[in-house]
């Protein structure tokens, strides 16, 4: 019963490799069989595996394998799951009247959730992934409570189905600043005083006496659109110059070079790449972050 | 270096030798069965225990529900983000086999491990159909006659038996036991509960009937863990080769106390031959020494010849000192280390078990932008706030804040500082801070900050520190 369970292998002669190192040889054991018909097994099922599925690459594609598995397929497939399953939801919120969505816990957190992955994709380019855009640069800040085209839901969903200045869509909304320096409609020096006059409308350092002369040229050339007191005007794009937040910047430089030469920022539209409502949802998500109005 | 009788390569498996334990009485085997019926017994009705816990949930006292993530253990709940728990529990359930290991060697193999259980609960059984020992090795070679397919089979069945409901215990500890019980029987149960059980019923049924020590000696790293704890104070089992040796009959002068009638070897589970020493195999049970004691008796010598015995206390009873008591080799600087740990990370679970609060708060700052400045010039921080409501019914909280610097609370999508949270569920609401312009928390790099959630019945309030940061000029 209780036998040596492993007899010792002392009594046996063992074919070496011949090699030798201070008197340590190394065996020249055989494989283990059942390790040997393992190593063939698995080449008889190689050989199967690259009959019945996608293997050997040819010129422009691989062979498809007698069983026709794609995981191509099976990413659509995948895919068209989810949007059935989301079909329902996503009817509802074409449908919604956006002012009231937020009534709706359900529909809402959906939205959200749909909205930060359709801007992740499409909106962080320009507008970065936290939606704090680039100052100074001319992306806005949609976190902010300054908007130019209007920060309600209407109007966000309206800018970014039809975009801004863009020469794709006849509907996107439309302004253009002249260039008063480039195009010699103001003299140099009316420039400089009305740069004095902006920098003094939002509250910032400036020469007084430059600043009154340079309301003149401010009334007669930039209230048309910007209002005579700097608070802008949403139906034309024009920026509320008497506020803290500057898109292109705010100094000196900064907004010379901007009555000089002139600013155009554009932006897509996106009714012919997004669903809508895929528009809606980044709607909603861009209005609950924080600026919405 | 090799002898030149044999060229051909000699195979390395050795096949098992069947074990055929004797039935043995006394006092470790009693001990055994105690511990058996009552691990067994916490097995089999721990899921059956209930426990009021509203009107969404079983009634279950002791509930894995992975479904919503969530552990029930009696009085206690455990959400996915109090995981330490486990892991505390965790850590202590290995201290205490280093202490008991330390202490007494492999006491939790012989005794409590359910591979040791199980097979002790199969060999039961087997000896109950088929006989004891001699019987079952008369069986064992015989032919595949009626009789021995009879034994067989209704040994299997009843094991079969037992395994499914090992594996279907198991599976009760996960949803409500007298529901799923019902859809097990009548078919309704999730195909990954049948599964579930069925796989466990195959292994518990191949480990407990086939595998047995084999589990112990090729598969479980324990015992190889284990042989690192030990030294030379821990109590293992050992044959007082001094007294026993030389073995044989009783007669012959000059003999020891052993008479080689081979009833420790016959009982043993693992087949070991303890009087060749304490070796790999032994799982320390006891059986070997119930066995031998039982014989001293018979032959009227004293008990002990097989023993609880540590390595020191060998070199003393062969220098014919007494042994060192079993305290002393319990408490020793590294036990008493052990238990100080286990007790340690045990006080702090607890602690941390009472100091839990019903409200639980996550504050996270927006860092993707650290701020955003207003049109007036006042800068804004948001926070992401997730709410967790443990209580059974709809709560309200009310949100509010401390700071040295004057700063200003706000929330997304209300006006109302108060957010509903459903009962059970966790609320994820963006908080906004915002300091007025050119004030000191707007100007400052960053300022503290105190968020504080209470429920607006005012019987719980917990606060979170979290920062401000302003726009550095």
């Amino acid at each position: 019963m209780c036998a040596k369970r492993v007899t010792p292998a002392q009594n046996r002669q063992v074919e070496t490799t011949g090699h030798d190192w201070d008197g340590i040889e190394e065996y020249n054991n055989p494989l283990p069989r059942w390790w040997v018909w393992v190593f063939y097994a698995t080449i008889v099922w190689g050989i199967g595996y690259t009959i019945a599925y996608p293997a050997w690459p040819l010129i422009s594609a691989a062979t498809p394998g007698v069983l026709g598995a794609s995981t191509r397929a099976d990413v659509a497939a995948e895919i068209k799951r989810f949007d059935d399953a989301n079909a329902a939801i996503k009817q509802q919120l074409t449908d919604a009247d956006l002012t009231t969505v937020s009534d709706n816990p359900e529909l809402m957190a959906y939205a959200e959730r749909a909205g930060a992955a359709v801007f992740k994709t499409n909106c962080a380019q320009c507008h970065g992934s936290g939606a704090a855009g680039v100052e100074g640069k001319g992306y806005p800040n949609l976190l902010d409570d300054d908007w130019l085209w209007g920060g309600d839901i209407e109007n966000i969903h309206l800018t970014i189905t039809h975009g801004i200045r863009n020469t794709t869509d006849p509907d996107a909304r439309y302004s253009e600043m002249p260039k008063f320096g480039a195009d010699e409609l103001l003299e140099p020096q009316q420039i400089s005083e009305v740069v004095e006059y902006v920098l003094q409308l939002s509250g910032q350092e400036h020469d007084a006496a430059l600043a009154s002369a340079g309301q003149t040229v401010f009334v007669d050339n930039c209230a048309a659109c910007h209002m005579e007191d700097g608070s802008g005007d949403q139906a034309q794009g024009a920026p509320k110059l008497s506020d803290a937040i500057w898109l292109y910047g705010g100094s000196r430089e900064a907004i010379t070079e901007t009555v000089t030469n002139a600013r155009f920022g554009v932006m897509p539209n996106w009714n012919q790449r997004l669903s809508e409502d895929e528009i809606r949802a980044v709607a909603l998500y861009v209005h609950s972050r924080g600026g919405g109005q | 270096m090799t002898s030149p009788d044999t060229n051909e390569p000699q195979g390395l498996y050795a096949a098992r030798e069947p074990i055929f334990p004797r039935r043995v009485k006394g006092a470790f085997r009693s001990l055994k069965w105690w511990i058996m019926g009552i691990t067994l017994s916490i097995y089999y009705i721990t899921p059956w225990l209930r426990w009021d816990r509203g009107p969404n949930l079983p009634d279950q006292a002791v509930l894995i529900d992975l479904g919503n993530r969530r552990f029930f253990f009696f009085m206690i709940e455990i959400w996915p983000h109090e995981f330490y728990f486990v892991a505390g529990l965790l850590i202590m359930a290995g201290l205490g086999l280093f202490l008991f290991t330390s202490a007494a060697g492999r006491v939790w193999c012989g005794y409590a491990c359910p591979q040791t259980v199980w097979t002790d609960l199969f060999i039961l059984v087997e000896r109950w159909v088929e006989g004891d020992r001699n019987a079952r090795i008369r069986l064992h070679r015989q032919k595949w006659d009626a009789e021995k397919i009879r034994k067989r089979a209704v040994k299997w069945v009843i094991w079969a038996l037992i395994g499914l409901a090992t594996g279907g215990a198991w599976i009760f500890y996960f949803t409500d036991a007298p529901t799923l019980l019902q859809n097990l029987l009548t078919g309704q149960a999730h195909p990954i509960a049948y599964t579930t059980m069925f796989i466990l019923a195959a292994t518990t049924f191949a480990f407990g009937g086939f595998a047995r020590e084999q589990m112990c000696i090729y598969a479980c790293p324990w015992p190889r863990i284990q042989a690192a704890m030990m030294d030379e104070d821990t109590i293992t089992i050992a044959y007082r080769e001094w007294r026993g040796e030389p073995r044989g009959k009783q007669s012959v002068e000059g003999n020891g106390d052993c008479i080689d009638c081979m009833a420790c070897v016959n009982v043993c589970p693992m087949g070991i031959d303890i009087r060749n020493g304490q070796q790999l195999a032994c799982i320390t049970c006891g059986l070997c020494i119930d066995a031998c004691n039982d014989m001293m008796d018979k032959i009227g010598k004293p008990r002990g010849l097989i023993g609880y015995l540590a390595l020191t206390d060998e070199t003393r009873e062969r220098a014919g000192q007494e042994p060192k008591s079993v305290w002393k080799h319990i408490f020793r600087p590294r036990t008493i280390l052990y238990s100080v740990l286990w007790s340690a990370v045990g006080i702090g679970l607890v602690v941390a078990l009472f100091l839990r609060t019903e409200i639980d708060v996550n504050v996270t700052p927006v860092r993707n932008p650290t701020f955003v400045t207003l049109s007036d010039g006042a800068i804004r921080n948001t926070y992401d706030l997730r709410l967790r409501n443990k209580h059974g019914d709809d709560r309200y909280f009310r949100l509010s804040l401390t700071s040295e610097a004057p700063l200003r609370i706000s929330l997304e999508g209300t006006d109302d500082l108060r957010v509903l949270v459903p009962a059970n569920e966790t609320l994820e609401q963006r908080v906004y801070v915002t300091a007025a312009p050119d004030s000191t928390a707007a100007t400052t790099d960053r300022s503290a900050l105190r968020l504080w959630i209470e429920d607006v019945k005012g019987t719980d309030r917990v606060y979170k520190d979290t920062v401000f940061n302003g726009k550095a000029k």
